[in-house]
């Protein structure tokens, strides 16, 4: 009988410490929602936000990442995902979040550089040696030429791709929409491949052997030197590109029903500092603020001309994506049916 | 005469709790199965029939569909034939490592599909060890529609197997040693006297293999090329069109998947019901 009242003594008590340490747990928890190229990037961010945040409050915080395509990971947000900040590839998928009535409107004026405390651009990974003299975007369209990318309608990143190359065709045809779409199309009509999302294009490009060219964020073809071997590839910085901003947010609802605003927005804001500038720019992203990082860091980017979305020639997201990428748009009218 | 009515009601049954049983039933299918797919065909009534059918006939959506109905049906075809073989090797033969290859049978079914996908691109694709062999003959599986079809007969295979087992497991060695004593020729008793019998689980086998395959998107994404028009299945068209945020067309090519579906399975238990009355002892 004392045995069976110890045990369950103990159970009870079990169970009070475990509720105990999960409303102690509630209160300090974060969950930051993002895209897949940023693990190795907020694994640093997190470690430097949690000491940080110690030595101002005194209080401990826990911060779980979560990692996925752009899209499919706002669509969880917006689903009900109990995300307090948001840090994605597209404005776009943030815009959505916003639609559904998680963030307020204004979100992008929240922060400083249109909420986007790094930016990334496109750049070619090409074989050691370069044996196909890829140099430019129009190598790309050359005959016998293979072009590796994700697919812009399930990839955040190919879209950046797509509208990069769209920038260069623009400029070298003067503005001519027929013949910029004639580039485009030849050059889609050089992709064998269309992986869903930016790591399993570069496994296709760098473990399958397939491919001549991977069009690659600049920090996914760092890492792919990084991790496959710099003796294996090369990057080949074409003569433009596109300015990528990815940005973030604090998700309204999500905070004000947790009660953690106040840490969601610390963490935000700790990104502009220049202790996180200085990890970002260590992680191949281009940092907003470029005093505060390691000019040996720096020294790894190629200045290149960069074209943004809020050009007159895209519009901003909003116009982009309803003319290139939605249902109809001009990146399936690159797809034919076969006639045969 | 009221109460004679009353009693052809309640049929006295030897099993008791059929209320019970067949609430419990009702109430389990409908949580599991019926609700998420009646909120699947309420989603694609939004769009109204006309807008339907535009969704459904566009011809990017035929091309998915064709791509994955027919390879599905293709690969189910050769998870029959070569099903069959695995199980009557399994069932009818004794050898060393018997029971290793038995559970082999089952490892489609446990893998990850993602995991699945990416090994058999691995071996498949040109510097794989497979494809490295095929490609000085210009055969190209990875990134094909024949990748579709070689991740889809992998994960079809245990359900053929795993239907036609049992039933050989119990068919009785008497009955072929009747067909032989009757004067059967050994050919003769494979096709007239045990087929026969077994075709109902392989029917199923097959309707199991292929409604798995039409379904699968993680195996098939890394090993298709995904083009679209060429090697775009429909459940990645889907995902596509959820990347748009387009609710109502995804459902919309799900509920026209679904119905295909439907009439492949409901015509297979057509012909099974005509097999059973055909070969009914």
């Amino acid at each position: 009988m004392t045995r069976f009242r110890s045990t369950l003594a103990a159970g009870a008590a079990l169970a009070l410490t475990a509720f105990a340490a999960s409303v102690a747990l509630a209160d300090t928890t974060l969950l930051n929602v993002s895209y897949d190229p940023t693990r190795e990037l907020y694994r640093a961010v997190n470690e430097a936000f949690i000491k940080d945040w110690k030595s101002k409050t005194g209080e401990s915080v826990v911060i779980e990442q979560s990692h996925g395509g752009s899209g499919k990971q706002a669509r969880a947000v917006v689903d009900g995902l109990q995300a307090d900040v948001v840090t994605l590839a597209l404005q776009g998928d943030i815009d959505q979040i916003s639609k559904a009535g998680l963030i307020g409107a204004d979100w992008q004026k929240r922060l400083g550089n249109n909420a986007a405390p790094y930016t990334s651009t496109i750049v070619f990974l090409v074989r050691k040696g370069n044996p196909k003299g890829i140099k430019d975007w129009d190598d790309l369209i050359k005959e016998g030429v293979e072009v590796i990318t994700p697919n812009p309608k399930t990839s955040g990143g190919a879209r950046w791709n797509y509208l990069a190359a769209w920038a260069f065709a623009d400029g070298k045809f003067d503005h001519d929409e027929a013949n910029t779409k004639n580039f485009i199309q030849k050059l889609f009509a050089n992709v064998p491949v269309l992986d869903t999302g930016a790591r399993g294009a570069t496994t296709t490009f760098a473990q399958r052997g397939i491919g001549d060219v991977l069009l690659a964020w600049e920090n996914e073809a760092f890492l792919a030197l990084d991790e496959l071997g710099a003796d294996k590839f090369e990057i080949v910085v074409p003569s433009l590109s596109i300015k990528a901003e990815p940005p973030v947010a604090v998700v309204d609802k999500v905070v004000d029903a947790k009660g953690t605003r106040k840490a969601a927005e610390a963490y935000v804001n700790f990104l502009y500092t220049p202790e996180a500038q200085k990890l970002i720019a260590h992680h191949y992203y281009r940092p907003s603020d470029p005093k505060s990082a390691d000019p040996k860091d720096l020294a790894r980017f190629v200045d290149v001309k960069l074209v943004t979305i809020d050009d007159p020639l895209f519009g901003g997201w909003a116009a982009a994506q309803a003319k290139h990428f939605a249902e109809g748009g001009v990146f399936d009218q690159l797809y034919k049916p076969k006639t045969n | 005469m009221a109460g004679g009515h009353g009693l052809a009601l309640k049929r006295p049954s030897a099993i008791p709790g059929f209320g019970l049983a067949l609430g419990f039933t009702l109430t389990y299918l409908s949580l599991i199965v019926l609700i998420p797919l009646a909120a699947l065909m309420f989603k694609t009534a939004s769009l109204g029939f006309s807008g339907f059918w535009e969704i459904v006939t566009a011809p990017r959506t035929l091309a998915a569909l064709r791509v994955s109905f027919v390879i599905s049906f293709i690969a189910a075809s050769i998870n029959v034939v070569f099903g069959v073989i695995v199980a009557w090797v399994l069932i009818r033969y004794r050898f060393p490592g018997r029971r290793l290859l038995d559970a082999f049978v089952d490892l489609p079914f446990a893998l990850p599909t993602a995991v699945a996908g990416i090994a058999l691109t691995a071996i498949y694709a040109r510097n794989g060890w497979l494809g490295a062999l095929l490609d000085p003959f210009g055969i190209k599986i990875a990134y094909t529609p024949w990748g579709i079809g070689v991740a889809l007969v992998f994960i079809g295979l245990p359900f053929v197997v795993r239907t036609v087992q049992p039933v050989l497991e119990d068919f009785e060695r008497e009955i072929e040693e009747a067909a032989a004593s009757l004067g059967a020729s050994r050919r003769q008793t494979v096709f007239r006297v045990m087929l026969p019998a077994l075709m109902p689980a392989i029917l199923t086998g097959f309707a199991l293999a292929f409604a798995r395959a039409v379904g699968e998107y993680g195996s098939v994404i890394f090993i298709a090329g995904n083009i679209p028009f060429v090697s775009e299945i429909a459940p990645l068209l889907i995902v596509i069109r959820l990347e748009e945020f387009n609710y109502a067309q995804a459902t919309a090519i799900a509920a026209a998947m679904l119905m295909i579906a439907f009439t492949v399975i409901f015509l297979i238990n057509l012909i099974q019901a005509w097999q059973r009355r055909r070969f009914a002892p």
